[in-house]
């Protein structure tokens, strides 16, 4: 006997469910996931997918009531249920408007891609218990990824929900700068209805899937493409290098452009695109990639930095010899001297692997032609860059390409690159349809950038007073089969990896080494957090050695505004690393004394550890133009159009740059209407990139404000004490008792239909280096320092941080909760990298082997924000996006080597690693020992951690 | 009420009865789908093939009942539904295992019996069930058989499960309801962690000594083992603090860890060896 069902599912499958208290019936295969149920069929866009594997749980929904996640669920399974996804959640109960408000309110949003799951999953907790303790509120967003906050906001907003939040009034004029504005984007997030790169499907669009090369190098062959289309019903198109009618080559760096849109002939690295295919969504859902006509020929790979280096290695690129695609150089002093006369030395190897950027929302957007111009809504990080590279690619004129920002979901320096661009804009091009597209989580961990691997060998020399002497710094970095940002790598590395210290003698040299491995790019950082794990452990051992205290030692050496940089920069003003480290100073003192005592009173396997790392990074590209241009504009109706072309990838340049304009004109943050940084309405403010948004857009926008002020004032005959106010239609100007109102309405509109338009340009004052590496690379440097405390299983070699006190000197806080969840994500990131975080290539390609920090991993963060102010920066406030990562990581490997007594120069570090080094530190103390006895004839107790100085 | 209209249907199936369920099973080509958890990541961006029963309207699959000699758990019980349910005190090591798995969404719909017949070496249900001396109860169109949870479990994500057979339900003898048990898992971060090991532990006490202990130790061979020296090894020892020392590496000899992007092989025995002792101590700790 077989129910009706049956009969009815292989008829029809007319499901019917309620969403939000809303009952639809949808027509769809029952296996449909119901996450593509929600966003294709019932346009709900609010449920993100960013796995579809049950690992991110950006997809959460309750079904009756209870949190699962929707890529999971069968369409056929939710039939007759009760959904409720982030819409719904406003109208559910008061509670949810109040739990949305409070995540507003705490700063629990950043890019807001994870912030529908985390809303639901906290509801379906805080239905059932209203007052949740900490724990309770892990365990319910456990599942629920988050790369940008490092959780804590989160928890202390879900945490908060109970308590009625106060109405933010919006800053009144001139107090914007310094207050805990709320995000002006952030009731979109928190609603759900942002608009990401996968959230917008124009009617009639297109699908594309890309055919990607399963080996590290392979020759390939196409087999009849034009049959391939014909058989497969649905199937329009099918693009190989032979379609791309402009230059097929492109790259971040014009002078470095190297990577193909499809390879041409051999696969340099597995996941390279060799052809796409273009069709209805349903063609292409139903298409077997592994029936392409495609014939591959694995050939024989360089995967490693020493593979391509070896001398019989073939040429990856036939230009670059050696496989070397750039070298980086900073020399001062003499170093060798240095070394042979210090009193002491210390030097080590040190290794970092691959890391993904692990951004919630994968790569997505859509392109449709207009005429002779094509126009493309995606995730980016850098629209401007976008154009020239698509123009390229296209043969056309960058002024007939328009990139329309989407929101981004995470960048983190790769969504900078090219992604799903090239591929929509050839396709929408030749076909005059719009086409979308839509990387999963392993295509795009397949192919898109990573954290350059580094191999980096260290020697330092201090004086017995402590007084570094000299740094030798070598590192080679593995990146990749095209040359994306591995200049940048190569070229920042060498002037930060002094650290921010005075160091006499320096020598850096920087390789960056092409392998058959996916491009490394931009991530956070530039390469300086992998020297910082070298060159912040380092200094610990050298502290050791001369016998100061490793906070101390950082004090002693820390650089001051008057001292030359390894550059021979000389800042003058705004150097605020030793009060980073000063700050730290009593809780470095209480965190020893209590991980002593801890170490001390405890018999078990624990054992307690503290550690200390600092921290400098310029803002801005190195020693090259990187102008932003921001233009500001009265409107007829008295409001101000801002056009804010730093792309908010959820850093929140949207805000910080609106509160740095409100304070320059002296009006209040409400009156400002954000324009978007779409290229055909906005001008470049460059890449959100190189922790510049805020000193290079931000000081754009002080000038355009002030301008702006100007031209009202003077409008009105007031000098520059007037103040201005704004009604309807009108501004009101008021010098002394005298009122001035400047009616609008009747007023001649200009080009951008503005009554006035001010357009200010600010590019960072910065010199050439020569070949020395010698210059002033940066006009603005941040400056910080983070303590770790933690705990190490002694038995398992598991790691458990405890707290991060992160002092970061930031110039002007212009939004200290944004700056907070950029040092919290910050340090999530550098936990990440520190402990568990490493991708192989090849292996792996998902959210499950690729292990990113949960909410249970991320300790709480003490924020301390120290004002050194920037002479140049707007309101003195320097970059902290990348500054926020760099310490972390070192601050963690010092504290293991504090509690544990063992060195980790190779991260993450693994249990396996931590646990390896421990036993072969034993080894050792057991051997000494035995020696020792042999010699002596006297037995020697085991040091009480159990481990000898690995 | 709106009406949407997509693409077209392939062949989903949703029994109501496992007698129905069982025979769309009895042709071949048909492919069980119950929480989804295990399914939908395993497919990733393809459809699926061929005819999907899904079984998850079978209500006599769900839920946990209880007779003289078995605790029975329904094949389609969500690992939610393992801790809600009030259990007797050697199921402790089982709901220590259901908030391990991934996280309370994949709990939320993942099943105990999707668990089992997926077979990871890694599948955080699978220890404490065996330190449980847990059955399988296999349903088809031909009949019910049972088999001991350590035989079905045939190899990495191996079982000896034909196609046309639902995993009805798994027994647990409840002759030793009043043991203290314990699990333990070692991942590299908290929550949606695949395990480099774990360990459950059962421990009957019985005038202050080990009257009978199991012990299981997963993602350290192709599927879970219970260490059968050690609980020889382990009767009749005092069960006090302590009762870890008499753990050493010969008892995990069964095992045949491997290295993989979780671990090293040689790491996962050193480990396995403290997470069996700490599991042991557990046991008496909370006797």
């Amino acid at each position: 006997m077989v129910s009706t069902e049956k009969l009815a599912a292989a008829e029809s499958a007319w499901l019917s469910f309620s969403v939000n208290g809303r009952a639809v019936d949808v027509s769809v295969p029952g296996t449909r996931r119901l996450s593509r149920v929600l966003r294709d069929d019932l346009g709900l866009t609010g449920t993100k997918v960013g796995c579809d594997a049950g690992d991110c749980g950006a997809c959460t929904v309750l079904l009756n009531g209870e949190a699962v996640c929707a890529c999971l669920v069968a369409a056929g399974q939710a039939a007759g249920c009760e959904i409720t996804t982030v819409e719904g959640l406003a109208s559910r109960s008061p509670l949810q408007g109040r739990l949305q408000q409070s995540f507003l309110a705490h700063g629990a949003a950043q890019c807001g891609a994870c912030t529908p799951g985390m809303l639901v999953a906290a509801t379906a907790l805080l239905e059932k218990n209203s007052s949740p303790n900490e724990a309770e509120v892990s365990d319910a967003i456990g599942g629920v990824l988050c790369r940008c906050t490092g959780y804590r906001k989160i928890v202390h907003a879900i945490m908060g929900a109970g308590e009625k939040v106060a109405d933010k009034v919006s800053p009144a004029a001139g107090v914007a700068v310094g207050a805990r504005l709320v995000r002006l984007d952030g009731t979109k997030k928190v609603a759900g209805t942002e608009i990401f790169g996968a959230d917008e499907t124009p009617a009639g669009t297109l699908g594309v899937r890309v055919i990607r090369s399963p080996h590290h190098r392979a020759s390939f062959q196409f087999g009849d493409l034009d049959q391939f289309v014909a058989a497969h019903p649905g199937i329009v198109l099918v693009l190989t290098a032979r379609d791309v009618p402009g230059t097929d080559c492109y790259g971040v760096i014009p002078r470095f452009a190297d990577q193909p849109v499809f390879a041409h002939g051999e696969a340099r690295f597995r996941g390279e695109a060799v052809a796409a295919v273009v069709g209805e969504t349903d063609a292409l859902e139903a298409l077997n990639p592994a029936k392409f006509p495609v014939r591959w020929e694995e050939l024989p790979a360089l995967k490693t930095i020493e593979d391509a280096l070896a001398a019989d290695a073939p040429r990856i690129h036939a230009h670059r010899e050696q496989n070397v695609l750039v070298r980086g150089r900073v020399v001062c002093g003499e170093v060798e001297k240095a070394l042979a006369e210090a009193d002491f030395v210390a030097e080590g190897e040190y290794e970092t692997g691959f890391v993904e950027h692990a951004y919630i929302e994968p790569e997505a957007g859509f392109a449709r032609r207009v005429g002779d111009a094509i126009e493309i809504q995606a995730c980016t990080q850098s629209p401007y860059m976008d154009r020239a590279d698509i123009a390229k690619i296209l043969g056309i004129a960058p002024e007939n390409v328009r990139i329309i920002p989407s929101a981004v979901g995470g960048g983190f320096g790769s969504k900078l690159d090219l992604s799903v661009q090239p591929f929509v804009a050839l396709a929408a091009w030749k076909l005059g349809r719009p086409v979308r597209m839509v990387y999963s989580r392993t295509e795009s961990i397949m192919s898109t950038t990573k954290r350059h691997p580094a191999r980096m060998r260290l020697r330092a020399a201090a004086t017995r007073e402590g007084k570094l002497t000299a740094l030798d710094f070598s590192a080679d970095f593995n990146t990749g089969a095209y040359s994306s940002w591995g200049p940048t790598v190569a070229g920042r590395v060498p002037v930060h990896a002094s650290g921010p210290y005075v160091v006499p003698n320096y020598r850096a040299l920087t390789r960056a080494v092409h392998t058959n491995i996916v491009p490394s790019g931009a991530f956070r950082g530039f390469g300086v957090p992998q020297a910082a794990i070298a060159q912040e452990q380092l200094y610990d051992e050298l502290a050791e050695r001369v016998g100061i205290d490793p906070l101390e030692f950082r004090i002693l050496n820390a650089l001051e505004n008057q001292n030359a940089t390894v550059t021979g920069q000389v800042l003058g003003e705004g150097v605020g690393i030793r009060s980073c480290f000063e700050a730290l100073r009593p809780r470095w003192k209480s965190a020893r004394a209590e991980a002593a005592a801890f170490n001390t009173e405890s018999s078990g396997p624990l054992r307690r550890g503290v550690g200390v790392a600092g921290m400098w990074y310029g803002c801005g590209n190195t020693s090259l133009p990187n102008p932003s241009t921001i233009r500001i504009g009265l409107k007829h109706d008295g409001r101000i159009a801002l056009h804010q072309g730093a792309v908010d990838i959820g850093q929140g340049s949207n805000t910080i740059v609106t509160q740095i304009c409100a304070d320059a004109m002296l009006v209040p943050v409400a009156q400002f209407d954000l324009v978007s940084g779409d290229t055909a309405i906005s001008p470049d403010c460059g890449k959100t990139s190189a922790s510049r948004q805020t000193f290079v857009t931000g000081k754009a926008a002080h000038m355009a404000a002030s301008k702006l002020r100007t031209a009202i004032l003077k409008m009105a005959g007031a000098c520059e004490c007037a103040t201005i106010e704004f009604g309807e239609g009108a501004v009101i100007v008021t010098e002394n008792e005298k009122r001035t109102v400047l009616s609008l309405s009747h007023l001649p509109i200009d080009e951008h239909g503005y009554v006035i338009t001010c357009e200010a340009t600010f590019d960072p004052p910065t010199s050439p280096l020569d070949e020395n590496g010698q210059g002033s690379p940066y006009a603005v440097f941040g400056f910080g320092a983070h303590l770790a405390e933690l705990e190490v299983d002694m038995e398992l070699g598991t790691v458990r941080v405890i707290q991060i006190t992160a002092a970061h000197d930031v110039g002007r806080a212009i939004n200290p909760t944004l700056i907070e969840g950029q040092i919290e994500g910050g340090v999530a990131q550098g936990l990440g990298m520190a402990l568990m975080e490493e991708f192989f290539p090849g292996k792996g390609e998902n959210l499950h082997d690729y292990l990113i920090p949960t909410v249970g991993d991320v300790p709480e963060v003490e924020s301390i924000l120290i004002e050194y102010p920037s002479p140049i920066g707007p309101f003195g406030a320097k970059g902290i996006g990348e500054q926020s990562v760099i310490p972390t990581a070192p601050a963690i490997l010092n504290a293991i080597y504090d509690a544990a007594g063992v060195r980790i120069r190779r991260v993450p570090a693994t249990p396996d690693r931590v646990r390896a080094a421990i036993l072969a530190g034993q080894k050792l103390s057991q051997d000494q020992n035995q020696n020792q006895r042999r010699r002596t004839g006297v037995s020697v107790l085991h040091e009480a951690t159990g481990g000898a100085r690995g | 009420m709106e009406r949407h209209f997509g693409g077209p249907i392939p062949l989903y199936l949703k029994p109501k009865t496992i007698d129905e369920a069982v025979s769309l099973l009895a042709s071949p080509g048909g492919q069980i789908l119950a929480g989804g958890t295990d399914f939908y990541p395993a497919l990733g961006e393809r459809l699926p093939e061929g005819r999907v029963v899904d079984i998850t309207g079978v209500s006599e699959l769900r839920g946990i009942s209880s007779d003289s000699e078995h605790i029975r758990i329904g094949g389609l019980t969500t690992w939610s539904e393992v801790i809600r349910t009030p259990l007797p005190r050697c199921f402790d090591a089982l709901k220590a295992a259901a908030r391990e798995v991934g996280s309370v969404q994949i709990q939320n719909r993942g099943t105990v019996a999707g668990n089992l017949c997926n077979a990871s070496p890694a599948a955080d249900g699978v220890p404490p069930l065996l330190a449980l001396d847990a059955d399988v109860e296999l349903a088809s169109a031909a009949g019910r058989r049972c088999m001991p949870l350590s035989d079905f479990l045939a190899g990495n994500r191996k079982t000896l499960r034909r196609a046309d057979e639902i995993l009805a339900a798994v027994l647990v003898p409840r002759r030793m309801e009043n043991a203290a048990s314990a699990f333990l898992k070692l991942g590299a971060r908290r929550y949606l962690v695949i395990s480099i090991s774990m360990v459950a532990a059962v421990v009957q006490v019985d005038g202050g000594r080990v009257a009978e202990a199991r012990v299981a130790v997963g993602s350290c061979s192709a599927k879970a083992q219970r260490l059968q020296d050690l609980e020889k090894q382990l009767a009749g020892l005092p069960a006090i603090a302590g009762i870890g020392g008499a753990v050493k590496a010969d008892h995990l000899q069964e095992l045949s860890p491997i290295n993989d992007v979780r671990a090293t092989a040689d790491y996962r025995r050193d480990a396995s060896l403290t997470l069996v002792k700490r599991a042991l101590e557990q046991c008496v700790r909370s006797n």
